[in-house]
């Protein structure tokens, strides 16, 4: 899969580039475009597809916050275990394991402050390895994925010019 | 005295580019491939050296030349391209490429002097020679050279009897690059003609296929060469106005003289921005490039597909597709009208034009997309 990564930074950029204008962009005939993706979809490099969404400017029932996690480890659990309870519930949105002050980085939506914080205190603060969680709420949202959250339309200059 | 405008200046015609650009700033919702700008910012780090630059206070002129640092990275810069120019007298910091080429034909062009520009180019040419006194020897390129400048084209056009030959390559408006075989030949064609060069190499760095040559490098052109370039299309800079020639000391000092009693010192705040940008903005340049490169892929891709003659551009930002319409004027004005895009017709960048329009890719791909598609509505 020689062009895997021009076509996904393509795709990063854009998911919903059509395979002609992928082609297009790079160069390559659709053929290989259309057999480089599937290899790459088959393979698990891309996992899925996804929009990016200002969920602010469409309802006010959406609450995202990204929740510090500390968990103790012992012999006949390891990180990939607690992983495999945090990831399972719906409410968690992303789930990575991170260097620093703590372990795990979470990222839960809910639709209101009240809802997050009994999702947190009932079903992640009692598992038996987690020690402490913080939890921050999304504020504001300015960037995300590459995209800047503005009205995109900052295009000044002449609209001829030599 | 009345303020009538003098002969020199009232001979000269308005840029032809500006009556189009009026009917489309009179339209909304207008995509305007008609840019000759990128459509990126400065890199933030060379916006963020000019503000620290502000902030502690440096407002006042600089040296005449400019900023030695600047100079200095201007001169090692140019190694990249084999150039090797003292910082001291040889290179000279200008507001904007344009003024450079100004003063170079304000410092060697005697009345009378023809100066052969090779054509289409950019809309400064001309007007400079004419400002200048000299009398412009019109060499237009050919669409079967790829609008390459030739020795076929020197010859055709009486080039032997010029003083100096002004082009652009990477070449605005039509993309074409030339290569190092291609340069020789002109090289040895004004050798031999004793004719010296303004080598306008202001996209050298948007090249996209093999290197960029400048024509100083190549055996017994350095001494004959004034090179031009500048931060406004690799850098995105084209507001901060900070461009440069490199050449021999004779030259310099002579474009200097004009230099310092016109313009004093180009920008202070410009070229702590160029200082850094030099220093710490290549990566940038190489994503805006890369960026550039799959834009054109795609702009003539779509050509090709709705059957639009266009010869492959290798450089700058701009495609020049043959109009498919009788008159590109017309044509242009007709797909302005319907569709709201507007590209530029050729004869808008002096002769050998007719019949092509500019398409500047220097445009998000989202509205190239819709652009492509409007056009493809209108000619079909």
């Amino acid at each position: 899969m020689e062009h895997a990564d021009e076509l996904l930074e393509l795709l990063c950029e854009n998911a919903r580039y059509s395979t002609a204008d992928l082609a297009r962009l790079s160069g390559l005939p659709e053929a290989t475009v259309e057999e480089t993706i599937a290899e790459l979809e088959a393979e698990g490099i891309i996992q899925g597809y996804t929009a990016v969404v200002d969920w602010d400017a469409v309802s006010d029932d959406r609450i995202q916050a990204h929740v510090e996690l500390n968990v103790t480890l012992d012999r006949e659990t390891s990180y990939r275990d607690v992983a495999e309870r945090v990831a399972g519930f719906r409410e968690v949105q992303g789930l990575r394991l991170v260097s620093g002050d703590y372990d795990f980085a979470l990222e839960v939506e809910g639709q209101n402050m009240r809802e997050v914080s009994r999702f947190i205190s009932d079903k992640i603060a009692p598992l038996p390895e987690i020690t402490q969680t913080v939890t921050h709420y999304i504020m504001e949202t300015y960037k995300q994925s590459g995209h800047r959250f503005d009205d995109g339309d900052d295009d000044d200059r002449l609209s001829v010019t030599p | 005295m009345s303020l009538e405008p003098s002969e020199r200046v009232a001979h000269v015609p308005p840029s032809g580019i500006r009556r189009f650009f009026e009917l489309a700033e009179e339209m909304d919702d207008v995509i305007s491939l008609g840019v000759g700008e990128p459509d990126f910012s400065a890199p933030w780090s060379a916006r963020e050296a000019a503000i620290a630059a502000l902030e502690r206070g440096q407002t006042s002129y600089t040296a005449n030349r400019g900023k030695r640092e600047l100079r200095e990275e201007i001169a090692a810069d140019a190694r990249r391209w084999n150039l090797e120019y003292d910082p001291d007298d040889e290179v000279l910091v200008t507001a904007g490429a344009s003024e450079a080429i100004d003063l170079a034909f304000r410092a060697l062009v005697d009345p009378g002097d023809t100066v052969a520009v090779a054509q289409p180019c950019y809309v400064s040419y001309t007007p400079g020679v004419t400002f200048s006194g000299g009398e412009v020897l019109d060499v237009p390129t050919r669409v079967e050279d790829e609008f390459t400048l030739t020795p076929e084209v020197l010859r055709a056009a009486g080039a032997e009897a010029a003083d100096l030959l002004v082009y652009c390559y990477p070449n605005n408006p039509t993309g074409a690059t030339m290569d190092r075989a291609e340069l020789a030949e002109v090289a040895a064609f004004c050798r031999e003609h004793d004719i010296a060069v303004l080598s306008d190499e202001i996209y050298a760095d948007l090249t996209y296929e093999g290197e960029h040559v400048s024509i100083a490098e190549l055996d017994g052109m350095r001494e004959r060469t004034v090179v031009f370039n500048g931060f406004s299309k690799a850098y995105a800079m084209t507001g901060l106005r900070l461009g440069y020639a490199m050449g021999p000391k004779e030259v310099i000092t002579a474009m200097n003289r004009i230099h310092q009693y016109t313009m004093l010192s180009a920008p202070t705040t410009a070229q702590n921005a160029g200082i850094e940008a030099i220093r710490n903005c290549r990566e940038d340049v190489e994503e805006m490039r890369s960026q550039y490169d799959r834009r054109r892929n795609f702009v003539l891709s779509r050509f090709e597909e709705m059957g639009i003659d266009c010869f492959e551009a290798t450089g700058a930002f701009y495609v020049f597709p043959e109009c498919p319409g009788e008159d590109a004027a017309q044509f242009a004005e007709d797909l302005l009208e319907a569709e709201s895009v507007a590209m530029v017709p050729g004869d808008a960048f002096g002769v050998g034009a007719d019949g092509h329009l500019r398409a500047s890719y220097a445009t998000g791909l989202d509205e190239l997309r819709e652009a492509m598609d409007r056009l493809e509505r209108f000619v079909s």
